[in-house]
């Protein structure tokens, strides 16, 4: 089986895996990083997403050994190490941009990358591209509009 | 999953051996397409030969005239290239709107270009612009490159390079997704070319993608939406599934023409 080393919220993991091994399920399996869900397993959910060197990807629609020596942020890295909460988080939290919460990591996760990049880009983020760039995350309790509420929030206290 | 070995490559030559080696190896780019397929078992490969990571493939630059692009640069890559937008703006918006954007930090330009699903973006905008597909073993022009649903003149062992997209005098692209998957229910690429209009369609034919060179011919002699005046595909050359059938998607290949016209002023 290969052997594959990549660096998982700051540390270092190694593990022998069977090369099949999709992203996913060696998070979740192999690690024990539960907070990355697994919705659809088919690339249509994004309960899935992580962050490869510092992009958001679907995890279910990787293989983990693709990933030799990449950098992997879960939902379970995203909070300071003293447990104060990341801003996206805490705006998740005021808003109420959850329900039952299943798809919660993978929103999170999409929205703290398109952060990010809208920030890098200069574009302004509004209400219509939050709900453009959550195309690939679903929810099914809330109709996204705290989650897109929450993300416009962050995105201010992020960018401050 | 079937099991399989797995080998990233560290180079063209690389790759290509390790393909000439094994019949039923099979290249892995972005794997957007390919892990799902692999995930409903409806491949086998017995390795997996992984090409993202060579940097001879993840490029885009401009040539003259013509803008040429790595076969493992991805979606997002293409989408924010300056030189993309400045060049071929069209296609950074085809490419933005491919997917969904974790999607678009995977998938490849030379897998969507190689895998010619019916309903993929990349193939309408080479036809449209007659682009050409250089592999590791010739030049193919991109209206000999598509030979039905998922079928490619690729032969075995040969590995998609770049794609090189002579600049039109301009283009556009406008597709009407599946509500659903995303995926082009009907997607028309236009371009004026210093060969005359082309028109590439896909999501639609029943061969997969196809130049509309009836639309081509009208639009020589009069360049403006009334050019489709009259035009029609045959409802029982098209895809028809529980999305819309044959009729539906000749009617949507007009109206989707003419909003890419429309756009283009």
């Amino acid at each position: 089986m290969p052997k594959i080393t990549m660096t998982v919220n700051g540390q270092e993991r190694s593990a022998d895996i069977e090369a099949r091994t999709l992203l996913s399920s060696f998070l979740r399996e192999d690690l024990g990083l539960t907070g990355t869900h697994v919705g659809c397993d088919t690339s249509q959910c994004g309960a899935c997403v992580v962050h490869i060197d510092g992009q958001a990807v679907k995890s279910c629609a990787t293989l983990a050994v693709q990933n030799e020596g990449r950098d992997i942020t879960t939902i379970e890295g995203l909070a300071n190490p003293d447990g104060t909460l990341h801003p996206m988080q805490t705006a998740f939290h005021e808003n109420h941009g959850l329900q039952c919460g299943f798809c919660t990591p993978g929103m999170i996760m999409t929205a703290t990358d398109l952060i990010k990049r809208h920030k890098t880009s200069g574009t302004p983020l509004d209400e219509k591209t939050v709900r453009a760039e959550l195309e690939g995350n679903l929810c099914r309790c809330t109709g996204y509009q705290n989650i897109v509420k929450a993300i416009l929030a962050a995105s201010t206290e992020m960018s401050a | 999953m079937y099991s399989f070995d797995y080998h990233q490559a560290t180079s063209l030559d690389d790759a290509a051996q390790k393909l000439a080696a094994d019949d039923e190896a099979s290249l892995l780019a972005g794997g957007q397409t390919l892990i799902p397929t692999l995930k409903q078992r409806l491949a086998m490969p017995t390795t997996l030969v992984d090409i993202s990571r060579i940097d001879a493939l993840n490029f885009i630059r401009l040539e003259g005239d013509v803008l040429v692009i790595g076969a493992a640069t991805c979606h997002a890559t293409v989408a924010t290239s300056q030189t993309c937008h400045d060049a071929l703006p069209a296609l950074a918006s085809l490419a933005n709107h491919i997917g969904d954007p974790a999607v678009r930090h995977r998938g490849t330009l030379g897998g969507s270009i190689a895998n010619n699903d019916p309903s993929a973006d990349y193939p309408a905008a080479a036809l449209a612009l007659g682009a050409t597909i250089v592999t590791t073993q010739r030049e193919i022009p991109a209206d000999d490159f598509f030979t039905g649903l998922f079928e490619t003149a690729l032969e075995p062992g040969e590995i998609l390079k770049e794609v090189r997209f002579p600049l039109p005098v301009r283009a556009a692209y406008s597709k009407f997704p599946n509500p659903a998957s995303r995926y082009a229910m009907v997607g028309v690429f236009i371009a004026q070319t210093s060969a005359g209009p082309k028109v590439g369609v896909t999501g639609a034919g029943q061969e997969g993608v196809f130049r509309w060179r009836e639309l081509e011919d009208a639009l020589a002699q009069n360049w403006s939406t009334d050019a489709l005046k009259g035009l029609s595909l045959a409802g029982d050359t098209m895809i028809a599934d529980l999305h819309g059938d044959g009729d539906y998607r000749a009617h949507l290949v007009t109206v989707m023409a003419k909003r890419t016209l429309e756009a283009m002023g």
